[in-house]
């Protein structure tokens, strides 16, 4: 793979390039849904992506195509090579410093060598299981969205001009169920799911049958609640989603446009003392490792939030240079060039037990799904639907459903009164139980 | 560079008639109850003004082929990259082993007509010159700095793709269809006292480069961008709880997707998850209601000759005066539940199957004066941007978010309110509607639609509505 990378960057040089990088995906997904136990989805796919970026002096210009052909990627130099004749130039751009380059490819064991091997049929067999656990759970679930299994393997080769060269394979694996639950004319769906990059170590099919079943069966009944101003504890699974938010606000792009409500917050206390964020690429098998950035930069361990401090920004090359500041080595790529992207991030584990944040709550709202798009990036205003479960006196009491839970951002992380010591990596971004001091529940 | 369908992938890539006649002939004819060829290729432009100048520009190529064969309810799938012959071969063989007995002899008719001709322009908007284009973004750059000095940021960015596609049956059944698109969008971030907030514009459709020339549209898109920025510096905190909502016309039509639009598509009711299903016939809207999916409109965005399985699209009423009429069918689902396939089989390229999805989906006119429904409310909200809206199928509840809107307090719009996320029930939120207004607008043309991980182009549109009690998820109590 490297070859043709190497090939297509040697190419563009001899196009006028004055710098260029280049990078080649190889990509093999099965995926089967079964639902109410026959066989409803089966996938196959074979996909190639090469994805080149030239600069020529201080313009850039990036070109894609699927199709690897001499005669296309000849086409693709050339076109790449022409759109940077009509960019302006920006003397911050280019690739980064070849001294800070990754000299080694560490091994992070992110393949599964044996773990595709299984049967076509094996594996709509661990769809199946799933599912039917969910179907067997109870009477009241009636219905199924599916029972899905999916698995992946890529191999990514990256290089540049300035004599990169690097090459990794990855795998991943999925299981997930979405049963639905019925009772008095209402419905309700939920789903729970896996996802690993070693096929054996997917949590048991039936354990996550169980678990959608349960969940869908949880929300039945659910009712609205008054608007009020509550405690509201995020389950894991939603406290990851707060700290996306805070990934999304610390990274470069928005922060040289002004786009973010972190903008200027370098070094302040940003959140409650109990948060600590921490960005790591380097853990060995997990599901956002990778053995370098999206420029060839060597990974490590970010602390981003460091007890409620912001001590960290996520950057590559070229934001940081628009900061004044070093690449955080947090370059990822897509077609059009280079973007900022987390690793495995989470927020660290306190010391309560989540039953106890529950148990420490009067009357407050335990949310477990949140809908929609209402969070401002610039200014951190955050609105969005919301399902969960009523606390009545530190019980879980009953489901609630069409209601909002809104507030701004950055008052939610400062008000953290408690976070759980239930930190599981079932993602890329992972977070523990989290409980805010205060938050506005808009309902009937 | 795009002539017929049928001739692009015979020269450029030797898939001729009698070959796609052969390979579907031979792998998956008679043994399947449906099967399908997509043969897609895409080029696809984008370039990003940022700072005053256009730093960012790329062009991407993809193309590929999706191989599908059904039998009762299952669906074998596979696409590859590589339309060589051989590797196609391999695709159908993968697609069949799934589906492998028909459970009918059915064979699934095509839907008659010839596909309609609603986008063929002379130059496709990929094909406009760079240096234009270049040029119209620096044009918008300055409109927006000139138009406030709180104007901080510029980001304004051009996509535009040309997507040919190509669909064959092994009944020997071919249709192509070339699909220009394009899209001109703008933010601008303002500044004032260290507070800064945000705004976006943007329009497009199925149109050449020109369309933005025309009337100045991206003048209105850079002004329309700026003046909701500096709206919102000084807007207050939202009313929480239940309220009136006036919806202005045009993009709030994003309510009907949401609220009723995904819980009409086929699928959904088939598997009998959606909030709606088994309620065709009944009253799920007031009787001012009326909604369609039309995906026949000239060089809309949500438009199609033919859809992704190549049946004609079509004027489909969704909800007639309340009454619901009728779901929104691809060729799976309209087989399994004895209904005609209504031309909503989308997908976002080759590399996904088909699911039913909505074209073009909005509100018919009513008789009111826009001004008298303002005028109807003590207390309320007037909400007249959205960015985007989700839905819970099952359960029916929806949630879109308002980035424009303000108070109405005794019949007058009074102060700006922060961006707050409505929340309603989907059956039940369309029976409140007490006023329609007779200033039906579509929307300008940037709506995309994800469902399943597939994003496709789409419409929406509405006249001014009152709706009499939705959720605000504002912060004041």
């Amino acid at each position: 793979m490297l070859d043709l990378v190497h090939d297509v960057l040697k190419r563009a040089g001899g196009r006028g390039a004055t710098a260029a990088d280049a990078f080649l995906l190889e990509d093999q997904a099965f995926s089967a849904q079964v639902r109410l136990g026959q066989v409803d989805t089966v996938k196959h796919a074979r996909e190639q992506h090469l994805s080149l970026r030239v600069f020529v002096g201080q313009s850039v210009a990036a070109a894609s195509t699927s199709d690897l052909s001499r005669a296309s990627v000849e086409r693709l130099v050339e076109e790449a090579v022409s759109l940077a004749r009509v960019t302006a130039p920006d003397a911050l751009g280019g690739l980064p410093e070849a001294g800070d380059l990754a000299r080694s490819i560490p091994s992070l064991d992110l393949h599964d060598p044996t773990g595709h091997d299984l049967a076509p049929e094996d594996k709509i067999t661990l769809a199946r299981r799933c599912e039917a656990a969910a179907l067997e759970t109870d009477p009241r679930i009636t219905n199924s969205e599916g029972g899905d299994f999916a698995d992946r393997q890529t191999r990514y080769a990256y290089g540049t001009s300035h004599g990169f060269a690097g090459e990794y394979e990855t795998s991943s694996f999925s299981l997930s169920a979405s049963p639905v639950a019925s009772q008095n004319g209402q419905m309700q769906r939920d789903g729970w799911y896996h996802a690993t990059r070693k096929r054996e170590r997917l949590d048991a099919p039936e354990d996550i049958g169980r678990t959608a079943a349960r969940r869908a069966l949880r929300r039945l009944g659910a009712r609205r609640v008054k608007t009020c101003e509550v405690p509201v504890i995020f389950d894991p699974e939603m406290a990851a989603s707060l700290i996306r938010h805070i990934a999304g606000a610390a990274a470069g792009p928005s922060l040289y446009r002004g786009a973010s409500f972190l903008v200027g917050k370098l070094g302040e206390q940003i959140a409650s003392p109990a948060v600590t964020l921490v960005d790591d690429g380097t853990v060995p098998g997990a599901l956002g490792s990778r053995p370098f950035d999206g420029e060839g930069l060597p990974v490590r361990r970010t602390v981003v939030v460091d007890k409620g401090v912001l001590t960290s920004y996520l950057l590559d090359t070229y934001t940081a240079r628009k900061l004044g500041m070093a690449s955080t080595h947090h370059a990822a790529r897509d077609g059009s060039g280079v973007t900022v992207g987390t690793t495995n991030f989470y927020l660290a584990a306190g010391p309560t037990d989540p039953r106890v944040l529950v148990a420490g709550v009067k009357q407050g709202l335990y949310v477990t799904e949140l809908i929609g798009f209402g969070v401002n990036g610039v200014t951190g205003d955050y609105s969005r639907g919301a399902v969960g479960m009523w606390i009545d006196n530190g019980e879980l009491a009953y489901p609630v459903e069409e209601i909002t839970v809104a507030g701004n951002l950055l008052e939610m992380f400062r008000a953290i009164e408690g976070v759980g010591n239930d930190l599981v990596f079932r993602d890329r971004t992972a977070a523990p139980t989290v409980l805010i001091g205060k938050m506005v529940v808009a309902g009937a | 560079m795009l002539a017929r369908p049928e001739r692009f992938f015979e020269d450029r890539f030797g898939l001729s008639a009698s070959a796609l006649d052969r390979l579907l002939g031979s792998e998956l004819a008679g043994r399947v109850d449906h099967a399908d060829l997509f043969l897609e290729y895409r080029v696809s432009e984008e370039l990003v003004l940022e700072e005053g100048a256009v730093k960012k520009a790329s062009r991407h190529v993809s193309q590929g082929a999706g191989i599908r064969a059904q039998s009762g309810e299952r669906t074998g799938y596979a696409h590859t990259d590589d339309l060589a012959l051989p590797n196609l071969e391999e695709a159908a063989r993968q697609a069949r082993a799934i589906a492998d007995s028909a459970s009918s002899s059915a064979v699934v008719a095509v839907s008659g007509g010839k596909p309609h001709d609603l986008y063929s322009l002379a130059e496709t908007p990929i094909t406009a010159a760079l240096d234009r284009k270049v040029k119209l973004l620096g044009q918008m750059d300055a409109a927006a700095r000139a138009a406030d000095p709180r104007v901080r940021q510029v980001i304004a960015s051009l996509g535009s793709e040309d997507v040919v596609v190509l669909i064959a049956t092994p009944s020997g059944w071919t249709v192509g269809d070339v699909r220009p698109l394009t899209r001109l969008n703008v933010t601008v971030i303002v500044e004032e006292n260290g507070k800064r907030e945000m705004g976006g514009y943007g329009g497009g459709g199925r149109v050449p480069f020109d369309f933005f020339l025309e009337q100045e549209r991206w003048r209105h898109y850079t002004s329309e961008a700026v003046r909701q920025a500096v709206i919102k510096l000084h807007a207050v905190a939202a009313p929480a709880g239940e309220l009136t909502v006036v919806l202005g016309p045009g993009w709030p039509g994003i309510l009907l997707h949401e609220a009723v639009g995904h819980g009409l598509e086929g699928d959904f009711n088939r598997k009998g998850t959606s909030a709606f299903s088994g309620r065709l016939g009944q009253q799920v809207a007031s009787e001012l209601v009326t909604v369609v999916d039309d995906g026949t409109i000239a060089n809309r965005r949500g438009s199609l000759n033919v859809d992704d399985e190549g049946n004609v699209t079509r004027r489909n009423v969704l909800i007639e005066n309340g009454i619901l009429r009728g779901y929104m069918q691809d060729r799976l689902n309209s087989r399994l539940m004895g209904m005609a396939a209504t031309g909503n089989g989308r997908r976002e390229s080759y590399a996904h199957p088909p699911m039913p999805r909505m074209t073009n989906t909005f509100m018919l006119a009513g008789q009111d004066d826009p001004a008298d429904i303002i005028r109807s409310v003590p207390r309320g909200l007037y909400a007249v941007n959205f960015g985007g809206g989700q839905v819970d199928i099952t359960n029916g509840k929806f949630v879109f978010s308002a980035s424009e809107a303000y108070l109405i307090e005794d019949g007058q719009i009074t102060k700006a309110v922060k961006g707050a996320t409505l929340i309603g029930n989907g059956p039940d939120a369309l029976t409140r509607v007490s006023r329609v207004g007779h200033d039906l607008k579509l929307d300008e043309g940037v709506g995309t639609c994800g469902k399943d991980g597939q994003s496709v182009p789409v419409g929406v549109g509405m006249p001014t509505t009152r709706i009499d009690g939705i959720t605000v998820g504002g912060t004041q109590v």
